[in-house]
């Protein structure tokens, strides 16, 4: 395999930040199964002592939290997401960019024109 | 209420809905679409997952089992606030790819494979059709709800009559409104907005009733969770396998349902409507569980014992005495199950006409050496047999289970059902080493074994499996019994299920995929699936010109239309710096025209006809691997080279054609001019020799006097026509002209065009075909030069047309504001070579003087529709001679816009 241009290994602030969204968005699912999960571990599982009502209450409060939780996700993700209006080419998401360097690699811009009509 | 006001109620429904339907599609085809594809529009279409299950279901689900329902409508909010690790890449995919349906997407993935199409499509459809039979029986059953037990005898016979008409509206709806068009995508614009003004109805419906349980019935919040606590019986208690496994497979299901994949990955249009739905859809999901407890809490405290509780949202308003909530509750059930069944028929047509019906035809005439004929029209009638087939199939199933318990469980059993398309999905979007064999394999056998463990018991015992095979196992094996297959006997039938036939499909599909090799087309679509986020664009999977752009565009106009196949060719040769119709069938071009193709038939389709028309098939094998390896792939990251060397290629075309069409032209000038002294010297001597003899005038007759003055003047009336035409082309080249803008119509105009080209080889036969319905146009134009424009065209058709029994047709249409007018005749229509020069000045085919005309006639038609603000072209694979005039219907009066790059003015300059 030919040698790759090596990626940066430091982000700017921004940049940075966005990335670091990008990872919570892929950890929120996670959170909110195990978050879910919960009630299984409160009862002794004969049936006698379970709160119906309070749990209800419980996961819907989940529930709002991670709609919540994903809205605000959702307004920086945007930045991420250019769709140009044509909707056949998109844009990739910011990769990489370096702290500092003459040259950062365009890699905001679209690669090429994808054909279609 | 009575039966008939309920009745109208619904017949008025669904009327505002075709409203609604045809409002949103007229706005779409007049380009005034943007709000129809707005965040809100997209995420409320979502909601399609919310059926009569839902809204009925639920209640009922909750009374029986806690809180339990909700896992339903958790996995769904898991998978979407979760959008960026798995929805965004399938949304992207899809649309990069125009994936038509879920089994689209499959077979694409794996080398275009249309047995992975077929198989995926048959699973959905047996998984889909009890589906839609249970929304019958919901609509159905709701019905009878609002009578009393005396007249509900006789209204439960009327149910299979209920659901019949229901069924045939339905199928009528989606046939109106889901293959209206063929275009690129599958997007449907009236469908979707009809869905999300359903989404709507059934929301606030669950949410008026919900309000009226917790404020109307008990007081307020702490009063409905003491009252959950006193109604808790113990088969409440939270069940930890099925709980986890619910959330689960309603997480897959949200995925894989083909009506779901159709609303979010097929009708998506851009990547930021995910994002708002990512937040959105869970908290319409949250709306709608939210007083779903409340609900069956006060229904089973307050209705009797024995009380169907599925029908507590219909019922509870109904004991309370209020009629109107009931009423608003039983339209939000009837929006739920109507909104589920269209779209989920068809995403079921599009995968049976894109995946079973077009190959196989196409196989049978290509076996046959047939012409694929009207692939559109097929299409279209392939597509509307589905739906009606869908839908009819839907309708036998209720019949035939008679509306009986074991639909309520359907729901969980078709998740189970199309779940099993899950590891062929995992494995396209994350896996680059997944193969066609192994995702076949794996679909069969965790198909087989749903069949056999839940979907074959789910009739009961007796009904397809022997009771015996229940209770004994097959062939007496007590290892294969269907609910506890290998002695797994502690979990209940759906887990079972889910578990076994997941497991079995995932470890085949592993497996197939590590002792496989799979075929270059594979591998190259592999990566760019894996990959759809480091690259752009498709495969390059055709390397060689092997047809001609004419060949290719009759094709291309059977599938996507004639005009829509036309403003295809006419952009791709405009990217390649070329005017007209016919591109160069570069390798680019070929890709683009299978993408566009593959949004209408399908993938594997797309890719069989271009082979078919195309020639012997494709590529090398060392072709794809170049553009697959991971050298091509870097080598595409540092492209602004080519991208410089490829403007360049496109510069020098230019040049090349320009100069090319200099040439030819320069020839014609001088050809020209030798005509034109011809044209003038003819007459002239005529005049002067007739004009001495008239001057020595002796012993001359006065007849033969008068005969001589009248060929002088016959000659000069000659040479005045010829410097008219050359003096109105000069003037109109100039702008200079000033137009006589006057109302005229269409129909008019073309009657007085043809009138007068009669008069031009009168003797020919000419049969012309018109339809003279959209030619009823009122023009605000200049009636007089648009006339002169078609009488010019007709007479060429009757001097050049060399069929033996001419027919010239004229279609009228109305296309962006246009009014586009198509003169086709049926003869050989004009020589490629010589399309680009027919509006030049000075050109004529022939050479002979039968024409009588100078070669001014179409060069000045083209200056008179330039100032009309239209344009006149030839359109190339029409079967004949194809002139296309296009101008606006009313022309203000202004100054001519800039002049386009004409060559003639060019070279003046």
């Amino acid at each position: 395999m030919p040698p790759r241009p090596r990626p940066p290994e430091f982000l700017e602030r921004n940049t940075y930040r966005l990335r670091r969204l990008m990872d919570a968005a892929r950890f929120l699912p996670i959170f909110g199964l195990i978050l879910l999960l919960l009630p299984l571990m409160r009862y002794k599982g004969d049936g006698a002592d379970q709160r119906v009502g309070q749990e209800a209450v419980y996961l819907f409060v989940v529930w709002i939290a991670l709609v919540l939780a994903a809205f605000l996700m959702s307004l920086g993700l945007r930045r991420a997401l250019v769709s140009p209006p044509g909707a056949d080419t998109s844009a990739q998401p910011p990769e990489e960019k370096p702290l500092s360097g003459p040259t950062p690699p365009d890699v905001l811009a679209p690669k090429q024109d994808a054909q279609g009509g | 209420m009575s039966f008939n006001l309920l009745v109208l109620t619904c017949i008025g429904y669904v009327v505002f809905l075709f409203v609604v339907a045809s409002g949103a599609e007229r706005a779409a085809s007049s380009g005034r679409a943007s709000w129809l594809r707005s965040p809100l529009v997209y995420t409320l279409s979502l909601s399609v997952y919310c059926t009569a299950w839902t809204f009925y279901g639920a209640v009922g689900y909750a009374a029986r089992s806690g809180l339990e329902f909700m896992t339903i409508y958790l996995g769904p909010t898991l998978v979407f606030v979760g959008w960026w690790a798995l929805l965004r890449k399938l949304v992207r995919i899809g649309r990069e790819h125009r994936v038509t349906s879920i089994a689209d997407l499959i077979s694409a993935r794996y080398g275009k494979s249309n047995l992975l199409g077929v198989i995926v499509t048959l699973l959905c459809i047996a998984a889909g059709t009890p589906y839609i039979a249970l929304q019958l029986q919901s609509i159905a059953q709701s019905f009878t709800v609002f009578f009393a037990e005396s007249d509900r005898a006789v209204l439960v016979a009327d149910r299979t009559l209920i659901a019949f008409w229901v069924a045939a509206g339905l199928a009528f709806f989606t046939i109106a409104f889901g293959t209206r068009n063929l275009d690129a995508n599958e997007q449907h614009h009236g469908v979707v907005t009809a869905i999300a003004v359903e989404a709507v109805v059934k929301l606030v419906a669950l949410l008026a009733v919900g309000t009226f349980v917790v404020w109307g019935v008990a007081s307020g919040p702490a009063d409905i969770l003491a009252r959950i606590d006193a109604q808790a019986l113990p088969a409440w208690q939270i069940q930890p396998g099925r709980w986890t496994g619910l959330i689960l497979l309603s997480a897959i299901a949200i995925i894989c349902l083909p009506r779901m994949f159709q609303v979010t990955v097929v009708e998506n249009v851009d990547d930021r409507h995910l994002a708002t739905a990512s937040w959105a859809f869970p908290l319409y999901l949250f709306l709608i569980s939210l007083f779903v407890l409340p609900i069956a809490v006060v229904g089973m405290e307050l209705m009797p014992p024995g009380t169907n509780p599925d029908m507590f949202v219909l019922t509870l308003p109904l004991a309370m005495g209020q009629d109107g909530l009931a009423l608003l509750s039983f339209l939000g059930g009837f929006s739920a199950a109507t909104s589920m069944v269209i779209v989920a028929s068809l995403a079921l047509a599009t995968m049976v006409s894109n995946h079973i019906v077009v190959p196989i035809w196409l196989q049978v005439r290509a076996a046959r050496n047939l012409d694929t004929g009207n692939m559109r029209l097929l299409v279209l009638s392939v597509r509307r047999l589905s739906i009606s087939l869908v839908l009819g199939l839907g309708y036998v199933y209720y019949v035939i289970s008679g509306g009986s318990e074991a639909l309520a469980a359907i729901g969980l059993i078709a998740f189970v059902g199309v779940a099993q398309v899950l590891p062929a999905l995992m494995g396209a979007l994350f896996w680059r080493g997944a193969s066609r064999t192994g995702a076949a394999l794996g679909l069969l056998s965790g198909m087989a074994l749903w069949f056999f463990t839940l979907f074959l018991p789910s009739f009961g015992p007796g009904v397809i499996l022997p009771a015996q095979v229940m209770a004994d196992g097959l062939f007496g094996l007590p290892w294969l019994r269907p609910y506890s297959l290998f002695g797994l006997t502690t979990l209940d039938p759906l887990l079972h299920a889910l578990f076994w036939s997941l497991l079995v499909n995932a470890l085949v599909f592993c497996t197939g995929s590590f002792l496989s090799f799979p075929g270059p087309m594979e591998r190259v679509q592999g990566a760019l699936f894996v990959n759809i986020f480091d690259r752009q664009g498709t495969a390059r999977s055709w390397t060689r010109p092997l047809a001609e752009a004419e060949d290719l565009l009759p094709m291309a106009q059977r599938i996507l239309g004639v005009t829509a196949g036309q403003e295809f060719f006419r952009l791709q040769a405009n990217a390649q710096g070329k005017a007209g119709f016919l591109p160069d069938t570069t390798p680019e071009f070929l890709e683009a025209l299978e993408l566009k193709l593959s949004g209408s038939v399908g993938a594997a389709t797309a890719h069989a006809m271009i082979a078919q028309t195309a020639g012997t098939a494709v590529v090398s094998v060392e072709d794809l691997m170049a553009v697959a390896s991971e050298t091509a792939q870097i080598m595409e990251y540092s492209n602004q080279l080519e991208a410089k060397s490829e403007e360049l290629t496109r510069t020098a075309r230019k040049l090349r054609e320009a100069n090319e069409k200099l040439q030819k032209l320069s020839v014609q000038k001088d050809a020209f001019l030798s005509q034109i002294s011809h044209e003038l010297r003819t007459p002239m001597t005529s005049i002067r020799a007739f004009s001495e003899i008239l001057m020595e005038g002796t012993g001359m007759d006065a007849a033969d006097r008068v005969h001589f003055a009248n060929i002088i003047h016959d000659e000069s009336i000659r040479l005045t026509r010829l410097l008219d035409d050359l003096l109105d082309l000069s003037v109109l080249e100039h702008g200079q002209v000033s137009l006589d803008l006057q109302p005229a119509n269409l129909r008019a105009l073309l009657d007085r065009a043809i009138t007068a080209s009669n008069s031009v080889q009168a003797q020919r036969q000419f049969t012309v075909m018109r339809q003279r319905d959209p030619e009823d146009l009122d023009l605000l134009t200049d009636a007089g030069r648009l006339t002169q424009v078609f009488i010019n065209i007709l007479s060429n058709a009757r001097k050049y047309c060399d069929a033996t029994d001419p027919v010239m047709n004229i279609r009228v249409r109305m296309r962006k504001g246009m009014v586009e007018v198509d003169f086709i005749d049926n003869g050989s229509g004009i020589p490629r070579d010589k399309q680009s020069l027919i509006f030049e000045k000075f050109s004529r085919l022939t050479d002979s003087l039968q024409a009588g005309g100078a070669g001014l006639g179409l060069a000045i038609c083209r200056e008179i529709m330039f100032n009309l603000g239209g344009e006149i072209v030839y359109v190339p694979g029409q079967g004949g001679g194809a002139f296309r005039v296009t101008f606006p219907p009313r022309l203000e009066a202004r100054a001519p816009m800039p002049r386009p790059q004409s060559l003639s003015a060019d070279a003046a300059e």
